[in-house]
């Protein structure tokens, strides 16, 4: 499947509620018209929310039994998603005056006006035939209007992925742009004293939930990337005869395949935005060039050549250029060319190297690692250089990764050994808003390097 | 600790190495006999590996007669293969220091085939970063984990 999926804007339609359909396997989304229907439109964007965040109450979804235990668990994860954005802020449940089941039935505003919530969730979970319904409604407070009503009809299991979807819609109708509290992260775990470490892919809801590992650590697994389907992962591994490549791994039936046929190491892939080729280096002798590989025919193009390390493509997202990393003028800088190759042009001329860049979804901008003698760094720029951003600086951080809005980044941090076995090291994720505010850890079991964030999975 | 072992080892073999008339026959305090051609004998009596200064694959002057006497060490043991391994301190991008470990061990490969060695015995593979010898995060450290490591296979 591709991003030009003809099932996309039929989901985003019906999460939106303009009819009833599927809006991810097993999930069935069908709107809760209410008298008071705002039309559509936002009632904030983003650029305010971030210094005045949209104050929200998320009462738990009313319930009896286990399907009141579900209404509490999907509201908490709703509120945690809205909160770690940093565009909103969840009222005090202990300030609530009205309960929830009375608010799952008629809303009283002014009980809500009073504890200073702007928007409101409210809704209730239903046992349906070994399944989940799931209603949910946004209300404006002020004017008293409903801005949204779906109720999702699902298998139990899938209640964690019904609180994202509900998040999502929260988030584009209050700040009208698309969410991405329904995604993936896939990175690197890491475990064992780093001269012998064992490296693992690992994949889990962005809010780290859901979390498993998907290669067994026997071969070391490094920069995982997602295809623009999220069901498809590209790597680079040393399971084939224990030499570097990139690989080619589906999710879903854990089939692994190697990319291409090239003599030597293969690194850095990162799928066309349409996901019918990967970019990626290829070592020949001492010098490392820029290859696209299409998916379908196998042929290799070679889009940069002469001495030099060429490193760490990303197309755009129009799929016309390519952004890279190259030493070709004494030491890393990033370069942007059309994706048929043609001349490089330097973007970066701060103080330092500049290194895996990364271009957003949205076209504007392009993330990066920056360092020097002073440390690590973690930027913006936007594609022709200028605009340059410091977001996050550190004593190494690396590998930034966009949300699929392009409003927030997601890279790995490390801490400095303090003694000469290491001790002390340590490397975690952490998202940011792409203003630089907001840096907040991302939960893992163990070290973790190289996130991955995925694109909207409905 | 595998490296501060294997360095008190190196240690001692080239103490027993000092007081032996035959570098090959060489005996190590711990008692055991290391055989010709092995990377215990590369390590003890020849050096395994050559180091580089940052951000750099060129092949250091004070580091290429180590390479010469991996060469000469080659032609001794005929059978040998040697897998050179390229490695990167950790002030880099995993990425960039994946290519730049390649092309130091490319580096040092080339040297030995320049010292006489057939290339068919020599192959290259590239760590990064991510197999650092010493764990320190200081220069002592990285200075010693800008390598390339011949390795007998």
């Amino acid at each position: 499947m591709n991003p030009a999926s003809p099932f996309a804007p039929t989901r985003r339609r019906v999460l939106l509620g303009a009819g009833a359909g599927l809006v991810a396997p097993g999930i069935m989304a069908v709107p809760l018209p209410a008298a008071a229907q705002a039309p559509a439109g936002a009632v904030i964007d983003v650029m305010r929310a971030r210094t005045d965040p949209i104050p929200v109450a998320v009462p738990d979804l009313a319930g009896t039994g286990e399907a009141a235990r579900v209404g509490r668990d999907i509201a908490r994860v709703v509120q945690a998603n809205l909160r770690n954005s940093g565009l909103f802020r969840p009222v005090d449940r202990a300030a609530f005056i009205q309960t929830a089941e009375s608010a799952a039935q008629t809303p009283r505003f002014q009980d809500w006006r009073l504890i200073g919530a702007q928007a409101l969730v409210t809704g209730r979970v239903l046992e349906q035939g070994g399944g989940l319904r799931v209603e949910f409604r946004l209300w404006d407070v002020l004017p008293e209007t409903q801005l949204q009503g779906t109720a999702f009809s699902a298998p139990a299991a899938n209640w964690r992925r019904i609180a994202h979807l509900i998040s999502d819609v929260i988030y584009e109708r209050l700040l009208g742009e698309k969410g991405y509290f329904d995604t993936r992260v896939v990175y690197v775990s890491e475990t064992g004293p780093r001269d012998r470490r064992t490296r693992r892919l690992a994949i889990m809801d962005q809010d780290g939930e859901n979390h498993r590992y998907l290669t067994d650590g026997r071969f070391s697994a490094l920069t995982p990337r997602f295809h623009p389907s999220a069901d498809r992962i590209a790597f680079m591994s040393y399971q084939d005869r224990g030499q570097p490549r990139v690989v080619l791994f589906d999710i879903g039936s854990g089939r692994q395949q190697v990319l291409g046929n090239f003599p030597g190491m293969t690194l850095s892939p990162r799928f066309a935005p349409d996901g019918n080729a990967v970019v990626l280096s290829a070592m020949r002798g001492g010098d490392a060039n820029i290859y696209v590989v299409d998916l379908g025919s196998r042929s290799e193009r070679q889009l940069t050549s002469g001495g030099g390390l060429d490193v760490s493509p990303c197309f755009s997202p129009d799929g016309t250029q390519v952004v890279f990393n190259s030493d070709r003028g004494g030491d890393q800088q990033l370069y942007v060319m059309s994706a048929s190759g043609g001349s490089p042009r330097r973007i970066s001329f701060g103080n330092g190297r500049y290194a895996t860049p990364v271009w957003s979804p949205r076209g504007d901008l392009i993330a990066f690692t920056r360092f020097g003698r002073g440390g690590f760094a973690i930027g913006v720029m936007r594609p022709d250089g200028s605009g340059e951003r410091i977001l996050s600086e550190g004593w190494a951080m690396e590998g930034p990764t966009f949300a699929p809005n392009g409003r927030v980044l997601m890279f790995h941090r490390e801490t400095r050994a303090t003694d000469s076995r290491g001790g002390g090291y340590s490397a975690r994720i952490v998202s940011i808003d792409i203003a630089g505010f907001n840096e907040r850890p991302v939960p893992t079991p163990t070290d973790a390097t190289d996130p991955a964030w995925s694109p909207l999975l409905s | 600790m595998t490296t501060r072992l294997l360095s008190a080892a190196a240690a001692l073999a080239l103490l027993a190495a000092c007081s032996s008339t035959d570098q090959n026959a060489a005996q190590t305090g711990a008692g055991g006999t290391i055989r010709p051609g092995s990377q215990e004998d590369l390590v003890a009596n020849v050096g395994d590996r050559v180091l580089f200064d940052f951000d750099s694959s060129v092949v250091r002057g004070d580091q290429r007669p180590i390479l010469s006497r991996q060469a000469e060490w080659m032609g001794r043991n005929a059978e040998v293969r040697i897998q050179v391994e390229g490695h990167a301190d950790e002030r880099g991008t995993r990425e960039y220091n994946l290519a730049l470990g390649q092309r130091r061990a490319n580096a040092a490969r080339d040297v030995l085939v320049a010292s006489g060695v057939n290339g068919a015995r020599l192959s290259t593979i590239s760590y990064g970063k991510d197999r650092p010898a010493a764990l320190g995060s200081d220069e002592a450290s990285w200075a010693q984990n800008r390598r390339a490591v011949s390795v007998v296979q």
